[in-house]
């Protein structure tokens, strides 16, 4: 008996090998099947679906729930693939309780919605275990577009772009590509090393360079690669981590949760992977779930979230919060970070300032509660880095401190497009972000190929 | 409580849910597993003249239409009559009626159309104390291709004759099964009334293929890549069925002749159907085949409640009672005029009712108002067709209001007319009687 489960301090291995596999094994493990078409049975194929209309993706739901209940589920994935080439990490992580599976009329009638995501999953791993390639590549145009970020709106952008015939390079910090995908997404809701599987089955399309490891900024300049492609994307996300402006949070301990996720997702074996006995999460979006309910997954003791807000304010949708309860992470609310206590360098315990609203006004009250925690971690938002615009900056104008686009994605700089969570309105959600690089790939294809023609 | 004791022709049973003659009333066992659930009565799986046994195919017999969630709608078979030796079924079958005295037994008989064939059986049949015998005139494979089955009962010449023969050789009331293969139902009724029979059972099955593999291009069910038509049955046909029980209950000549309905029934409901447009018992299988002996329990429960609930203190309440309100197209009233209504409390927003009545029917019913998805009917445009009703899943969501006298059809601009009127009466008919 190795395990080390109620040790202080941040230590690895408190679990047994077997627990680890069993804790992050799928959470929502694949519809075989006969599931698959039992739950396509009861789509009712809707006229002008709601459920569609909820998908930022606009994918035709009740037509591909009807080609998987009649047998033809590859039909099924390009139905799917037509309108969100991520149709398979979507599957997995959107939110659909609050997107398509809201909408769905039999949430409605017997709120009981038709499973869409877990049988878009069943369509596109199909597509994905046959290596069914559904798309080619029109005829050379002999137009190079450049992609910053080889996330979900950056790929999007290049696949559809790459059909259109243009050939592309995506430039991307990472030593993988699939942004967020790879790097941020709870490990239980894509295991199987799928985002990688996902990324290759974009690629081979073709006609898409990936060039890793190259940082904007450091590495190349927007305004040289606008000089030298004929049409640049950004699809740069949010690299910066909102401070918890709380005393003493320079102890060590206390960690950004994007960057610990990271880590765990990127971890070979999660026995060696640290961990808190007790860890105290602030924020009350789904990093903060995500992060909380993983490190319970890896053998914290106690494992609460404080979250400033009520239960009704958190980004968190409501089945996102069960399921952490369920995984037994204590959710507070109306709690905000004052002062991380530490001990010889080390957090020890966090001290939580109580919260009211008073006049439309968060305040804090001045009562405070001091929660044991070696481990802290923040998940309180990301931030737009508009530094790493370099000089070009100027010329693209943001807004709220994300890049301002119009309805097709451009920016205010010539040639130069954005989409994803870097955009105004971006909303930190893979579906939002392929929707956005697709169709910022459409209107540089019109650009490009109208050039000469139209003029505006 | 509602007496649902049955007397049909003289033969008794404590409710009048039978088992059909089929594979679950082929042999003692399955038969007394039957009535220790519960079944009124059986006919016996259908006997064949003596001599070596019958040979059925040994590769699928049945094949079957689905609907959603892989319910059961449709089923087919291509099995023959019983494959077991003649007398060890008269034994059992002597056996079993000793055993349950107070339960129907009847037997079906399935001989060449021959009058020899037909003196040599009855009498055995008749030495078991069975209660009655049933003419299997409607098999639509196989044993029809040797003379017998359907190729008897699509020919009302030789169902008049076979029947006379056993009504003149046994003492046994002889209930004539007949086929819907057939252009007119009445004409084989009339023929067996015309023979003497006791009562009609029908239907018996339909000439069917359940579907053809795509990888094999051969037709369902496939015996080594080959198949063949076989007897459709099951919850599909009960339309059918209905209508041609309909037909011969309201025939000027067969009229009153006692009627065993037969065809898809499932549930209580089904059953009570098939009373009231004529039927004194009915018969089951492919609902006992599909979940077991057990549905009559529902089947007795469900209908004794109903009689309860509406007053119907005994079969003979309900028997026919729908029989008088089933007529021709020619004299349903052009007066009655409804419009569909949709129920928005109930409407789950689906947006069905919208696009079967745009694409296919009047464009009467709206998708969007004030730009906000809302379903509703528009008066001026609606015939009353009752499509939306039909495609709904939501029961009683949209149901079809009558107008009343006086109200303006605003499809028409013209008021009501309240009293009635048929083609036969209307000006656009060339053939119309003249009004008194």
């Amino acid at each position: 008996m190795a395990e080390r489960r109620y040790e202080d301090g941040i230590v690895a291995g408190r679990l047994s090998p077997e627990a680890y596999a069993l804790n992050f094994a799928d959470l929502h493990p694949a519809l075989d099947q006969h599931e698959a078409h039992v739950e396509a049975d009861r789509c009712y194929f809707c006229y002008d679906a709601p459920c569609m209309q909820a998908c930022p993706t606009s994918i035709d739901i009740p037509l591909f729930i009807r080609q998987i209940a009649t047998g033809n589920p590859l039909g099924a994935a390009k139905t799917i693939f037509d309108q969100n080439i991520f149709g398979g990490m979507c599957a997995r992580v959107c939110p659909v309780e609050t997107l398509c599976e809201e909408a769905c009329v039999r949430e409605h009638a017997e709120g009981k919605p038709v499973q869409i995501g877990r049988l878009q999953r069943y369509a596109t791993d199909t597509a994905v275990a046959r290596g069914k390639q559904f798309y080619t590549r029109a005829a050379p145009t002999g137009k190079r577009v450049a992609i910053i970020g080889a996330g979900p709106a950056g790929l999007a952008c290049a696949h559809r772009l790459a059909m259109h015939g243009h050939d592309v390079t995506v430039y991307d910090a990472k030593p993988k590509a699939g942004g967020l995908n790879e790097y941020g997404i709870a490990a239980y809701k894509a295991p199987g090393k799928f985002a990688q599987a996902e990324v290759e089955y974009i690629l081979s399309i073709g006609g898409i360079t990936v060039e890793h490891g190259k940082v904007l900024g450091r590495d190349f300049t927007l305004a040289g690669l606008a000089a030298g492609y004929d049409a640049v994307f950004l699809g740069l996300g949010l690299s910066g981590v909102n401070a918890l402006r709380a005393e003493g949070e320079e102890a060590e301990g206390v960690e950004n949760a994007v960057d610990y996720i990271a880590t765990l997702r990127q971890a070979e074996d999660l026995s060696q992977l640290p961990v808190g006995r007790r860890v105290v999460v602030i924020g009350g979006g789904m990093t903060a779930i995500d992060v909380a309910v993983q490190a319970r997954l890896l053998g914290a003791e106690e494992v609460t979230i404080c979250y400033r807000r009520g239960p009704e304010h958190m980004n968190a949708s409501e089945w996102e919060q069960e399921l952490a309860a369920a995984k037994g992470v204590t959710i507070r609310h109306w709690l905000q970070p004052k002062r991380v206590i530490a001990e010889g360098g080390r957090a020890a315990g966090i001290e939580m300032e109580y919260t009211a609203m008073v006049d439309g006004r968060l305040i804090g009250t001045g009562e405070t509660v001091i929660l044991r925690a070696d481990q802290v971690f923040k998940a309180i938002g990301q931030t737009f880095e508009p530094t790493v615009l370099n000089g070009s900056g100027e010329a693209i104008a943001l807004e709220n401190g994300r890049i301002r686009v119009d309805a097709e994605g451009r920016t205010t700089m010539p040639k130069v497009w954005a989409g994803g969570d870097c955009i105004l309105g971006g909303d930190d959600l893979t579906v939002s972000a392929t929707a956005q690089g697709r169709d910022a790939a459409e209107s540089i294809h019109r650009t490009l190929m109208g050039e000469g023609g139209h003029h505006g | 409580m509602a007496d649902i004791r049955s007397n049909f022709i003289g033969i008794k049973s404590p409710n009048p849910f039978w088992l059909a003659s089929a594979p679950p009333t082929d042999k003692a066992y399955n038969v007394e597993r039957a009535f220790k659930a519960g079944w009124g009565g059986v006919v016996w799986k259908t006997l064949g003249e003596e001599g070596p046994p019958v040979v059925n195919v040994n590769g699928p017999r049945y094949g079957a239409v689905w609907g959603s969630d892989r319910r059961l709608l449709g089923f087919n078979n291509i099995e023959l009559i019983t494959d077991r030796d003649l007398y060890l079924n008269l034994t059992e079958i002597k056996q079993v009626k000793k055993n349950w005295p107070d339960r129907a037994l009847v037997v079906s008989l399935m001989v060449p159309c021959e009058e020899e064939a037909w003196k040599a059986i009855l009498p055995l049949v008749e030495e078991t104390e069975a209660d009655g015998i049933e003419l299997n005139f409607g098999c639509p494979h196989g044993m029809s291709e040797r003379g017998m089955g359907s190729a008897v009962g699509q020919v009302p010449e030789y169902v008049e004759m076979v029947v006379r023969w056993c009504k003149q050789n046994t003492r046994m009331p002889v209930i004539t099964k007949l086929t819907p293969n057939v252009t007119d139902i009445r004409k084989p009724a009339r023929a067996a009334h015309a023979g003497g029979t006791d009562a009609v059972s029908l239907i018996n099955t339909i000439n069917s293929i359940t579907g053809v593999n795509l990888d094999t291009f051969a037709p369902e069910p496939t015996i080594d890549g080959r198949g063949t038509h076989g007897g459709y049955c099951g919850p599909a046909v009960k339309p059918i069925a209905l209508n041609m029980v309909a037909e011969i209950a309201r025939d000027g000549d067969t009229r009153g002749l006692p009627i065993s309905g037969i065809g898809g029934i499932t549930t209580w409901r089904d059953a009570a159907e098939f009373l009231a447009l004529g039927a004194g018992t009915v018969q089951v299988c492919t609902a006992a085949m599909t979940y077991g002996f057990k549905i009559v329990q529902e089947m007795i429960d469900g209908l004794s409640n109903w009689m309860d609930e509406k007053g119907h203190a005994t079969l003979d309440d309900v028997i026919g009672r729908a029989v008088p309100n089933v007529t021709d197209w020619q004299y349903l009233n052009l007066n009655y005029i409804t419009k569909a209504r949709i129920n928005q409390d109930l409407c789950i927003k689906c947006g069905r009712c919208h696009i079967a009545c745009e694409d296919t029917s009047h464009q009467a019913i709206t998708s969007m108002v004030n730009g906000v998805r809302h379903f509703e009917v528009i008066d001026a445009e609606c015939v009353g067709c009752n499509l939306c009703v039909n495609i709904c899943p939501v029961e009683d969501c949209i149901t079809m209001v009558p107008l009343a006298a006086g109200e303006v059809d605003r499809r028409t601009g013209q008021a009501v007319p309240g009293e009635y009127a048929n083609w036969t009466m209307h000006p656009n008919n060339p053939m119309k009687v003249a009004a008194e």
